[in-house]
C-alpha cells in the first residue's frame, strides 16, 4: 500500500469515530463545541503519532508476553507531556476537556493502532498511519463539535451564526451528544454504501 | 445523608454513562442481551470498587509523600491493569462459578475508561476513603443500571422495522440520547 493510501485510509474509509466506532467516550464527552472537539482531536493526534513511532522502534526489543503493557507505559508517558504541556501553555482548553485528558491511556484507538500496527510496520509507516487515523480522529470530533454547537448555541468556532436564543440547548448537554453522533454515523453510512 | 447524596448522585443525577460520558465502549459493545449485560455489570461493579481502593491507598502513600503527582495517569493505569489479571487469576482459583460468569468480561475492563476515570475523580473530588469507595460502588451500580435498561430496550428494538442507514449503532446511539434526556429528570434532585 502507498503510504498516500495508507494516509488517507484514516479520515473516510476507515474512520475511528464514525466507522470503526472506537473512542467513543471523549468523542461524546468533549464536543460540545468544534474547538473543544478539535483540541481533543489534536492531542490524541499527538500521543498516536509518538507512541507509534517509539513502539515501532522497540518492537524488537519487547518480549511477546510483557508487550501490552509495556505499550500503555508508552502511551501513558506521552499522555502525561501532553497534560502538563496543556496544563502550563492552554489552561482554558485543559479546563475544558478535564478528565478526557488522561484519559487519552486507555482511548482504544491509541492502543489498537500500537497493537495492530505499529508493533509490526516501519517506522515511518507507523507515522504516516498515526497521523492518518489522527487527523480522522480530529476531523470526526470537530464536525460533531460543530453540528452540536451550531445547532445548540448557533456558533461555529465561537463565531455567532444565528441568535442563541433560537438554539436548542439540548444538544450542548448529554442527550444531544449521542443524538447528534447517531444521525451523524447514520448519514456516514449511507455515503459509504453509495460509494 | 453525605453518603447517601454521594449515592443517589452518582446513581441518577450525574449517571456515569449517560452524563459523564465514560465507559461508552462496553456500554454500546455489550448491551445486546440483558444475560451479557448483567455479567458486565457485576465485572465493573467489583474492578471499579477494587481499584479505587487500591489507586486511592497509592495517591495517599506514595504518591503524595514524594510529591511525584504527575505521575498519577501512569501509575493509576499500570495498578488497574495488574489489578485487573490478579482478580481473573484468584477468581479463577477461588470461584470457579463467579468465574465463569464475569470471566470474559474481565480483560475487557482494563480498557474501561470508567475504572480510571472514577479512580481520578475520586482523588479530585478530595473524598476520604470510605467515601471514596460508596463512590466507586454507587458509580458501578450507576453504570449497570444505564446498561440493563439499555440492553433491554436494544432487544426490543431489534424487532423494529428502521431505515437501512439508521440500524445498528445509529440508532442505539439515539436511543441512548433519548435515555439521556430521561435521566437528565433527575438533575436537580441533589
Amino acid at each position: 500500500m502507498s503510504q498516500l493510501k495508507n494516509f488517507t485510509k484514516g479520515i473516510l474509509k476507515e474512520n475511528p469515530v464514525f466507522v470503526l466506532l472506537l473512542g467513543m467516550c471523549p468523542t461524546l464527552g468533549v464536543t460540545s463545541s468544534a474547538i473543544n472537539g478539535m483540541g481533543m482531536g489534536l492531542a490524541t493526534t499527538f500521543v498516536l503519532m509518538m507512541s507509534n513511532i517509539v513502539v515501532s522502534m522497540v518492537k524488537d526489543f519487547i518480549p511477546d508476553k510483557v508487550r501490552i503493557p509495556s505499550f500503555i507505559v508508552i502511551i501513558a508517558t506521552f499522555v502525561t507531556i501532553v497534560q502538563l504541556t496543556m496544563q502550563a501553555y492552554l489552561p482554558a482548553l485543559f479546563e475544558n476537556l478535564g478528565l478526557f485528558i488522561p484519559l487519552i491511556v486507555v482511548n482504544c484507538i491509541v492502543l489498537g493502532r500500537a497493537e495492530a500496527y505499529a508493533s509490526k510496520q516501519s517506522i515511518v509507516s507507523s507515522i504516516v498511519d498515526g497521523a492518518g487515523i489522527g487527523i480522522g480522529f480530529t476531523f470526526a470530533l470537530t464536525l460533531l463539535g460543530g453540528v452540536r454547537e451550531f445547532l445548540g448555541a448557533g456558533t461555529f468556532f465561537g463565531t455567532s451564526i444565528y441568535p442563541e436564543k433560537f438554539g436548542s440547548l439540548l444538544f450542548v448537554l448529554a442527550p444531544g451528544a449521542f443524538i447528534a453522533l447517531g444521525y451523524l454515523i447514520a448519514v456516514i453510512n449511507q455515503i459509504n454504501r453509495a460509494k | 445523608m453525605e453518603y447517601l447524596i454521594i449515592i443517589i448522585s452518582a446513581i441518577f443525577v450525574n449517571n456515569v454513562v449517560l452524563a459523564q460520558f465514560l465507559g461508552i465502549c462496553p456500554f454500546l459493545g455489550v448491551s445486546k442481551k440483558i444475560g451479557t449485560a448483567v455479567g458486565m455489570s457485576g465485572a465493573v461493579t467489583f474492578v471499579m470498587t477494587l481499584a479505587t481502593i487500591v489507586t486511592y491507598l497509592i495517591q495517599k502513600f506514595v504518591l503524595d509523600p514524594l510529591s511525584i503527582g504527575y505521575l498519577q495517569t501512569i501509575s493509576f493505569i499500570l495498578v488497574i491493569a495488574s489489578l485487573v489479571q490478579l482478580v481473573e487469576i484468584i477468581l479463577k482459583k477461588v470461584s470457579p462459578a463467579l468465574y465463569q460468569a464475569l470471566g470474559v468480561f474481565l480483560p475487557l475492563i482494563t480498557t474501561n475508561c470508567a475504572i480510571l476515570g472514577v479512580a481520578i475523580l475520586t482523588i479530585q473530588k478530595e473524598y476520604n476513603l470510605l467515601e471514596g469507595v460508596v463512590y466507586a460502588f454507587a458509580t458501578a451500580i450507576g453504570f449497570g443500571l444505564a446498561l440493563i435498561i439499555f440492553a433491554g430496550i436494544r432487544e426490543h428494538l431489534d424487532l423494529a422495522k428502521l431505515p437501512k442507514g439508521l440500524k445498528g449503532t445509529p440508532i442505539a446511539l439515539i436511543t441512548a440520547g433519548i435515555l439521556a434526556m430521561a435521566f437528565m429528570g433527575f438533575s436537580g434532585i441533589v
